[in-house]
């Protein structure tokens, strides 16, 4: 029993690092129906980034809100740069332009820092907490709490700010949107900031358990991408449970069947899916359009 | 039976709003019928749930005496439907020949080992359709330019072009979206006789059309959308005189103006 | 007479094979070569995907993976000759496309590419995880496929190097030609038209969820032919052939050189394929090259290098 309490932990946490994950695919997604393959890569530069600056001696706070501060800035630059000039274009353009984003990211992170495995001290320090026979890090609350935080912030961003509403209103209809006088660029803009923030939070609070490297970006992309399809694409309560729910899967599956295939939990799950009900839990039924 | 097509209370929502509501007609062999109707009256929409672009919400869809509803376009093809675009779906990238060509798709696919090897099935089978394609383009006027990237050519040829790739399936019923909008005089005559000459040769004829002029001269029978409901049918003469047409066009007139 | 654009690739390509070696320097360009020519081959399969069908792939590198593993495994285990074992990879790679892309194919864009990219890294990740079947990341031997003793049997001495070079050339001219009837065809017409309009396609009765699935198979039986043609060549193979970045460098050969032609996917695979022996520095930037190409080549080039550079020469294409 404490076994299973103890997988369950552990896929909370993980699970909590893919919903932020998936939230930011969400973001970007509502406003601009791009999936951003590069999501991952803001988590990676999230964890680097603090690290990097941790190890030059300035304190962790300082160093992660640099981190965040930056990375939100590079979601902004491929924005403007690879997004907007792009519009328009085939799916499969969009997908190959963030793909190579991706990568493009990922070798300049090898060459700005290097290929080693890195982390920072945890913010609660190490100490493990029992809770019914199961240890749970202090620095997985963290985790957790931000996911959890992020969302409620989003939620009322979304809901009780005209900014937040002008969003929403983007990603429904762009023309009106624009008809009515909301800047549509600047949206864009602000969803990549957003979206880029919040994926360099996770890396922040994840990387003292998870630990970063340079090629870390990809694999937090599938995940969170199959968090936010399992939820349902576009709807940020789907992310964020669709995340939880893919952790979930992942802990079950090492503690359970084999830790060397953990990461194959995520790829069944978006099959899976595909199969058995291509809109996800929350999602609504597309209607085909000419 | 001697409808070829019967559209029998079709509906449908979007987001609880009602595009189409409780739309019923027919249309015989060799007969023009038009819907018509102000910009969002629901008039595309109805096309698509007919072709099967939208599973329709209520009612039935019946070709040659079959219940087609919600059938996936390419199965309506099977049966003999065809259809244009509003917004033209033209194969930019292809030849307008090659645009042709893939109209004949159910005649000329074969099994993909023969296409692949390039084996003689797979180009007899090519060229026959090749042939009927040339054909169609005489027919719509295109011939001088069938060897050009369908992406280059005027909208006023796209439009044909479209008519030609729609009746190389040989259908049963066609389904014209808005034919003539965009084209000048001289080539919305043109389409005018094309249109009379297919409905002649038996084909149920269905179209929506902003050009009244056109749709008062061609068409048997009229129907008027509004809102998405069938606010009145009949001859082109009974339609023009309805108080609830001309209502319904001048209100939409004095929303715009 | 005009020269259709399938034998004017063809000549293009045979010339290329043939002529080249006459300015070798040393016999490993020969190994070069024919690295690019598998290239070659594995994008010629991302074309009929990607070019004709507009769909997109990022696992294609899985199908190399099982092509070379069926090299290394089947003639150990199954004393099966490496040819053949080749020809059982290419058929393994057809059922595993059908299979998996029976689901995902009926989705769009994204979907399929993070469908894609999930069988690669599943692939990959058994590779490197079933140690007492693959050996794992260090990699394991690849018999000899025994064709060069038979040539040198009928008079034919060649070279390893100049072997492999002819042998893949061959293939990749093979590929291409197959490539080609297909675009021409009725089945290519229906691919490409599904690409231009797929509502379009649906209404003339293209059954656009069969003729999806059907390139995908057949594009996986190229990137599994050239997995096969890597590992025989090299008598070695490790997992990295079906790495993600294996899955990616193909995408970006063929939209580089321009993944609408067979010629213009080949000619990114050679600039891809020459840029590392070139740039000796290039090792430490590839990725970021790689990436690079990938975005500018989306950005402003979407057609790719070939075509534009085509169009340069001849002026607009008429």
């Amino acid at each position: 029993m404490s076994e299973l309490l103890q997988f369950l932990f552990s896929g909370i946490t993980v699970g909590a690092v893919y919903a932020l994950v998936a939230l930011g695919f969400t973001i970007i997604y509502n406003a601009s129906d791009v999936v951003n393959f590069a999501q991952g890569e803001f988590v990676m530069l999230g964890g680097m980034i603090t690290w990097f600056a941790h190890a030059q001696g300035l304190p962790l706070p300082l160093a992660a809100l640099i981190a965040i501060a930056a990375t939100a800035a590079l979601g902004v630059a491929m924005n403007k740069l690879m997004i907007e000039p792009a519009r328009g274009a085939p799916v499969v353009s969009l997908i190959i332009i963030t793909i190579g984003a991706s990568i493009f990211i990922q070798g300049a992170a090898q060459l700005v820092f290097d290929k080693q495995i890195h982390s920072f001290p945890a913010f609660s320090g190490d100490d493990p907490i029992r809770i019914g026979g199961a240890t749970i890090l202090p620095q997985s609350l963290w985790v957790i709490g931000g996911a959890l935080v992020v969302f409620l912030a989003l939620w009322l961003f979304f809901t009780r700010t005209l900014l937040g509403r002008a969003v929403l209103a983007t990603s429904n209809n762009r023309l009106a949107a624009q008809l009515v006088g909301i800047n549509t660029n600047f949206v864009m803009t602000l969803s990549f900031a957003l979206s880029a923030a919040i994926g360099a939070l996770a890396g922040v609070l994840a990387t003292p358990i998870t630990l970063t490297a340079y090629s870390v970006g990809i694999g937090f992309a599938l995940k969170g991408f199959a968090g936010a399809m399992l939820g349902g694409m576009g709807n940020p309560k789907g992310a964020l449970v669709g995340g939880f729910l893919i952790g979930l899967f992942e802990a079950m599956t090492a503690g359970y069947l084999s830790s060397q295939y953990k990461d194959a939990a995520a790829f069944i799950v978006i099959l899976a899916v595909l199969f058995f009900m291509p809109q996800g839990l929350f999602g609504r039924k597309s209607t085909d359009r000419v | 039976m001697s409808d070829l097509l019967s559209i029998e209370g079709l509906g449908i929502s979007f987001g609880g709003l009602k595009a189409v509501n409780d739309v019923s007609f027919r249309v015989r062999p060799g007969e023009i019928v038009s819907v018509i109707g102000p910009n969002g009256a629901g008039k595309t929409t109805l096309f698509n749930m007919i072709s099967g672009v939208y599973l329709p919400g209520a009612g039935r869809v019946m070709l040659d005496g079959a219940d087609v509803t919600g059938m996936e376009p390419h199965l309506l093809a099977r049966r003999g439907m065809s259809r244009t675009f509003q917004n033209l779906q033209i194969f930019q990238s292809m030849t307008v020949l090659e645009n042709v060509i893939t109209g004949y798709h159910l005649q000329e696919k074969g099994p993909v080992v023969a296409d692949i090897l390039g084996l003689p099935s797979s180009r007899r089978r090519a060229r026959k359709a090749m042939a009927g394609a040339r054909e169609l383009l005489e027919r719509v006027g295109l011939t001088r330019a069938a060897e050009r990237e369908a992406g280059n050519l005027s909208y006023g040829s796209l439009k044909r072009l479209e008519i030609a790739r729609a009746l190389a399936l040989d259908p049963k019923v066609l389904l014209l979206d808005e034919p003539a909008a965009g084209c000048n005089a001289v080539e919305t005559e043109e389409i005018d006789h094309l249109i009379a000459e297919v409905a002649a040769s038996g084909v149920a004829i269905l179209l929506v059309e902003h050009d009244m002029k056109m749709v008062m001269r061609i068409s048997n029978h009229i129907v008027v959308l509004d809102h998405g409901e069938k606010i009145a049918e009949g001859d082109p003469a009974t339609v023009s005189q309805n108080p609830a047409v001309i209502a319904a066009y001048l209100g939409a007139e004095n929303a715009h103006g | 007479m005009r020269l259709t654009p399938k034998s004017a690739t063809l000549i293009v390509l045979a010339l290329l094979v043939a002529i080249t070696p006459f300015f070798f320097p040393s016999g490993y360009y020969y190994r070069v070569g024919a690295l690019l020519f598998v290239n070659g081959i594995a994008v010629t399969g991302i074309v009929i995907l990607t070019g004709y069908a507009g769909q997109i792939s990022l696992g294609h590198a899985g199908f190399a993976g099982i092509g070379a593993y069926a090299c290394a495994l089947a003639p150990v285990h199954w004393g099966l000759h490496p040819a053949l074992a080749a020809v059982l990879g290419a058929a393994i790679s057809a059922v595993l496309a059908y299979l998996v892309g029976r689901p995902i194919l009926r989705l769009k864009g994204y979907y399929l590419g993070v469908a894609t990219l999930g069988f690669g890294i599943l692939v990959s990740m058994v590779l490197n995880n079933e140690r007492q079947l693959t050996r794992g990341p260090d990699g394991i031997e690849v018999a000899d496929l025994g064709l060069r003793e038979v040539l040198k049997g009928w008079g034919l001495n060649l070279t390893n190097g100049e072997f492999w070079y002819f042998f893949c050339g061959l293939c990749l001219i093979i590929g291409a030609w197959l490539a080609l009837n297909l675009h021409n065809s009725p089945t290519g017409r229906a691919l490409r038209a599904l690409h231009g309009s797929e509502v379009a396609a649906r209404t003339v009765g293209v059954d656009v969820a069969r003729f999806k699935l059907q390139a995908f198979v057949i594009s996986a039986v190229y990137a599994s032919v050239a997995g096969s043609l890597l590992a025989l060549q090299n008598k070695f193979i490790t997992p990295d052939v079906a790495g993600f970045m294996h899955s990616v460098e193909m995408v970006t050969m063929a939209v580089l050189g321009g993944v609408g032609s067979v010629l213009g996917a080949i000619f990114g695979a050679g600039i891809l394929t020459l840029l590392p022996q070139v740039l000796t520095v290039f090792a430490e930037y590839e990725q970021m090259v790689l990436g690079l190409v990938m975005l500018l080549v989306m950005i402003f080039l979407r057609e790719g290098l070939l075509p534009s550079i085509l169009k340069k020469f001849w002026g607009k294409d008429e």
